[in-house]
Order: C-alpha cells, then structure tokens, then sequence
C-alpha cells in the first residue's frame, strides 16, 4: 500500500512541470480596438468643434492669462517694489513659483524617458500629454527668473554670448545661477525635441485624415514627409531611446541643480546637502500631483477613458505615493539633522518652521504632502477618480507651500534678529501666480484641441503587440500562449 | 531613372511578417515595409542593421563635453579672471554641471538631425505613400522590380500566398 502512494508522489510533480503558469499580460486598453478605432477615437476631439465646457475652462484660464500680461507689464514699468519683497526677504513667490513650476515640469520626462528606458507601456497613453505638461510648465518656470530681475530687459546677459558685448565679462560659471540658466534651457529644449519627434508619426496620420486645406498644409509641413517605412521606424526606435538615455540623467541634474541655488549658500535651512535628492523626489511627487489633476479632467471630458483607465490611475497614485514618503523621509531628516548638527541657528530655523509665524505654511504641507499620500495605500481611492482628483489638488497645494517654506521661512529670521522681517503678498504676487496658471490651462487646453493628445502609433504597438510579446521574454511566449 | 514597385497590402501585422519571411525566403530583396507603428521583430525578418546613429551621439558628445570644458576654462582663467568669493580661477568641479548640460544638448540634438538627415525628413517634404492608410491601419510590404531576374509572376504568387489583401504595381517618378 505504502509503494502506490511513492509512485503517485513521484509522478505528480512531473505533470506539474510541463506547465508553468505564467501572470497573464496586463492589457492597458480596454475594449480591444482595432487600428482604425485607434485613430478615430484619438483624432475624433480634433476634428469637431470643442464643448461647452472646454470653452468654460479656456475662458477662465484665458482671462487668467490677459491678467499676467497685465501685472506683468504694471510690474516691467513700476519694478519689483509691487511685490511684497523687503530686505529681508527678497526672494518670495517669485522662486517659489518658479520652483513650483520647474518641478511640475518632471512628472512629464520621467513618465516618457525613464518608464522608456524600463519598458512600462503604461506610459503610452499618457506621455503625449505629460510630455506637453513638462514644456508649458517650464515656459512658466522660465519666465520667473527673467521678470524678477530688477531690468528684465537685460535678462539675456544671463547667457554668455558671442561677441561679447560686455567687454571681455564674462558670466560667473561657478555660480549655481548660471548653471541654472544652462540646466532649464537644455531641459526645455531637449523636451521640447522629444515631444515633437515623438509626435510626427501621428502628424503624419493626421495629415493623411485631412482632407485638405489649410489643416493638411500645416499638417504636412510638421510631418517632414513621414510615411511609415520601416527603415525610419528602425532609426526613429534607436533615436528614441538615445534621447531617453539621454533625457533620464538629464531630468535628475535640472532639479538638483535648482536645489544648488539653495543648497551653496550658507543660510540656515537651505545650506544642506540633502537638498538635490529631495528635490527631485518633491518634483516628481508634485509633478505626478499635476499629471493626475490634468488627465482625470481631459479623459471624462475628451471620452478617453478607454486609453487612459483607472488602471493607468492606480499606477500614477502609486508613483505618487511613493515619492510622497521619500519627501516626507526628507522633512524628517532635516529636522534630525538641524537637532543633532548641533549649530545654532540651523536649530532655531527649524524651531522657527514648527512654531513661529509661518507654521501654518508648515502644518499645511506637512497635511498636504506626509498625511496625504497614505491614503492612496487603499486601492479603492486609487481606482477612484474622484478621490485621487481631490488628492492631487492637495498634492499640488502642498508642494507649492513646501517651496515657499523652504524659501520664505529660511530667509525671513536668518542670523542676526535685526535682520528679521516679515513677508506678505500683494495683490500683484497673488495675480501672477493665479496669472501663471493662466498660461499653464491656455497652453494645455489649446494643446488638446489642436495636437493628437496621446500617442496614436505608441498606443496602436501596444495594442496590437498583445502586450505580451514585449512584456515576456521571447521564451515565456509560448508558455503564455498555450496557458 | 523610372523606378517600378511591386506592392502589397495587408491589413494585419502576422500576415506581413509571414509575407515579409517568405519574400526573404525566395531570395526577393526587400525594398521596404510601410507599417503605422514599429512592427515587434521585424528588424531581423527584414535584415535591417542595427541603425548606426549613436555614434553621432557619442561623437557629437564628446566634442561637446571638449568645448565646455575649454569653453569655461578660457572665460574665467585666461580672458577674464575674476575673483568671486576667493574661489581659484580653475574652479574646475564648478564646471561640471554646464559640462554636463552642453554635453547633453547638442549630443541630442545632434542625433535628431542626424536621423533627419539619414531618414530625408525635411519641412515641405511631399510624403511618398505606397498604399493608402499605412499611416492609418494597414501595411505594406513594397518590393523593387529592378534588376533583369526579377521575376513579377513569382513574387505575386508568393505575396498572395503570404495573405496580401491587394496587390499592386506602382511606378515612381524620382
């Protein structure tokens, strides 16, 4: 008796090894699409007149706009007095908003270049737009630096150039200013190169839908005579994951690099070397903060929540989550730091974040960016568009107010208390905030009417792929296959 | 220099790929294959070479790296020196972030006009369709009746063999 039950046991697991089960592919669209739906569900809000409620949302950020141009233009002929800046704090919403707006900027090259270069393909249907995000939030970014100069109109001595019409001056290369000016400029180039390469394939079937006229003219212009040859399609991949490679390092040095106007000098609270990482994990979180707010609005009212599920959802909050707790580890570490480095003012500043006039600065990010995050542990409030929605507002709300603490609070009671002083906005702070959002929504919103707001080709190679061949190796496919 | 090609039409990707393998197969040469994205190991079914752009990253990169460093080295040591804060004249690790930056864009932008260059995409280019709706949902598999021993009858049984949907000639004017 006892013989029979070792044969069954030796013969089981013989069975059992033919078949290793493999995880079935994840599939990113739902509704197996053909090629030609694709097409048509992507080009389809291009085509016919924008609602209602994208003429809503263009008119307020519209109006916000005109509103920059005013402020902007009262500020050029009146000087930087209007803003609430004193002596001792000459740094305000200004840095704070271009900060804001550089680290917004970060969610986009992450989610197109390094999600390339690890093979996500969740990214597909989102990087068009997160790509276009990054430009318009580096536009905005961009223009900070130059309008908070006392003569804006010199700003382009920032750049060396030649001749030289400075005599032989130079700018200062060991200023982290200056590297600034290089790392924001590169940023915004090479993105801006990488969105447009990566759209000329879908200007090209657009040109093709077009059925002539002024559309079909512009169209062909921007598609270079694209025709789908599979020879350019070898090079475009190779180019394609050059400029990733080339983009990941790239996204990591731009925000570090804006943590070095801090970090290099020696004001308590900005003068440490933890700031270049946690810039970065900051920029990521508010920039997934962004993607989330911008896309949960587009896909309900664009009707793409085919290509964008709340699979796609899940997976950003995750990201989101995660870069959450890596800048809440970083508020963590400079308060031991500022306790256990011993010096007195580091001591005092950060006494100062907790409990002095700004603490409520303080207790909102602290809400907005530690406490926030870990309600995304839930899966039903990261399958929940609603919830994340609201939780991305809060995302942004928190990281606005961590860059305004880091730089208003620093700056407000450094060394010596005669020093002190206080900071209050102004009307003109607020409006050019408000105004840069303006710019951000009328760029975003023009962008999605009038260019192909997810990647039309990216999405038809995943779809028709099954996911699985690239998601596999080539020897797990059969396996897959056959289970 | 009236060029004439045998293309056909498919309407899914499996079907190029037995037509593309079988073409191979019977010794036809492959002109090209029009697909609306990069189709998953086609490269290989079609002995592509691996594109040899990256050189021109590489190279581009270095020299770029060369010129920053020399760049900065020149302004602040030799035609200007200045002293900010006590800091040397060669501040070399200072010199590294705009190292880095310049190195990364013009290498990038670089390989971008490279591949324009190589791939003819121009601004005004008028673009050559072989078979409509390549850029849409279908694909075409174009093959060049160029030299004396191309045999037309051959090569259209073997496409239609392979599952083409449409088989057509098409002549080119360069």
């Amino acid at each position: 008796m006892s013989s029979t039950v070792i044969r069954v046991n030796g013969k089981a697991p013989a069975a059992v090894e033919e078949k290793i089960p493999v995880l079935p592919p994840p599939v990113w669209v739902d509704g197996n699409p053909s090629l030609r739906e694709i097409t048509d569900d992507i080009a389809h809000p291009l085509e016919g007149r924008p609602g209602k409620g994208w003429w809503i949302c263009f008119g307020v950020a519209f109006a916000a706009l005109l509103n920059l141009g005013g402020m902007v233009t009262w500020l050029f002929a009146k000087g930087i007095g209007i803003w609430g800046l004193n002596n001792s704090v000459g740094w305000a919403f200004d840095i704070t908003n271009f900060v804001f707006w550089v680290g917004i900027g970060h969610a986009g090259t992450l989610i197109s270049a390094i999600l390339l270069l690890f093979r996500q393909q969740w990214r597909t249907s989102i990087n068009r737009s997160a790509e276009a995000m990054t430009i318009f939030a580096v536009m905005c970014a961009g223009m900070f630096p130059a309008i908070h100069m006392g003569r804006p109109w010199d700003a382009f001595f920032i750049f060396p150039y030649f001749p030289n019409q400075r005599g032989p001056l130079w700018v200062n290369f060991r200023s982290p200013l200056v590297w600034d000016v290089f790392a924001i400029s590169t940023y915004l180039t090479i993105s801006l190169v990488f969105w447009y390469l990566g759209m000329i394939p879908d200007l090209a079937t657009l040109r093709d839908r077009a059925r002539g006229g002024i559309k079909k003219f512009i169209f062909r212009i921007l598609s270079l005579g694209w025709n789908g040859s599979h020879r350019t399609w070898s090079r475009y991949e190779i180019v394609s994951l050059v400029l990733a490679g080339l983009a990941t390092p790239l996204v990591l040095s731009v925000h570090s690099i804006v943590s070095m106007d801090f970090a290099t000098s020696l004001l308590p609270g900005w003068h440490t070397t933890i700031f270049p990482p946690y810039f970065v994990a900051g920029a990521i979180y508010s920039g997934f903060g962004m993607v989330l707010t911008l896309l949960i609005i587009t896909r309900s009212t664009m009707h793409l929540e085919r290509y964008i599920t709340t699979r796609h959802l899940d997976k950003m909050a995750k990201v989101t989550m995660l870069t959450g707790m890596i800048v809440s580890y970083a508020y963590l570490t400079e308060f031991f730091s500022a306790w256990y480095g011993g010096n007195l003012y580091e001591r005092y500043h950060f006494i100062n974040r907790a409990t002095g006039p700004y603490a409520w600065c303080f207790y909102l990010m602290v809400l907005c960016n530690v406490i926030t995050p870990h309600f995304m542990w839930f899966k039903k409030v990261r399958t929940s568009a609603a919830l994340l929605f609201g939780i991305s507002i809060l995302v942004n709300i928190g990281m606005w107010f961590e860059r305004f603490v880091i730089i208003v609070v620093s700056l407000h009671r450094a060394f010596l208390p005669s020093g002190w002083g206080m900071f209050y906005p102004t009307i003109f702070d607020v409006g050019i905030l408000v105004g840069s959002f303006g710019l951000f929504f009328t760029c975003f919103l023009l962008f999605i009417r009038a260019l192909p707001m997810i990647a039309i080709w990216e999405i038809k190679g995943v779809v028709a792929h099954g996911a699985h061949k690239m998601a596999l190796s080539s020897e797990d496919e059969e396996v897959a296959v056959s289970a | 220099m009236h060029s004439k090609f045998l293309v056909a039409t498919y309407s899914d990707s499996e079907s190029l790929l037995r037509g593309v393998r079988l073409a191979r197969e019977k010794n036809f040469r492959i002109y090209d294959v029009f697909a609306p994205y990069p189709i998953h190991n086609l490269d290989h079914e079609m002995g592509v070479r691996r594109s040899r752009l990256p050189w021109v990253t590489f190279v581009v990169g270095c020299l770029a790296l060369t010129f920053a460093v020399i760049f900065q080295f020149y302004t602040t040591v030799l035609d200007w020196p200045l002293n900010v804060g006590g800091k040397p004249d060669n501040s070399s690790l200072a010199f590294i972030p705009i190292c880095f930056e310049l190195t990364v864009l013009l290498s990038g932008l670089a390989t971008v006009a490279a591949l324009f260059l190589r791939a003819q995409l121009y601004p005004g280019k008028k673009e050559l369709l072989f078979a409509e709706g390549v850029t849409n949902d279908k694909f075409a598999l174009v093959l060049r009746q160029r030299d004396a021993g191309f045999d037309a009858h051959r090569a259209i049984r073997l496409l239609q063999e392979s599952g083409a949907e449409r088989i057509t000639e098409k002549g080119v004017e360069p």
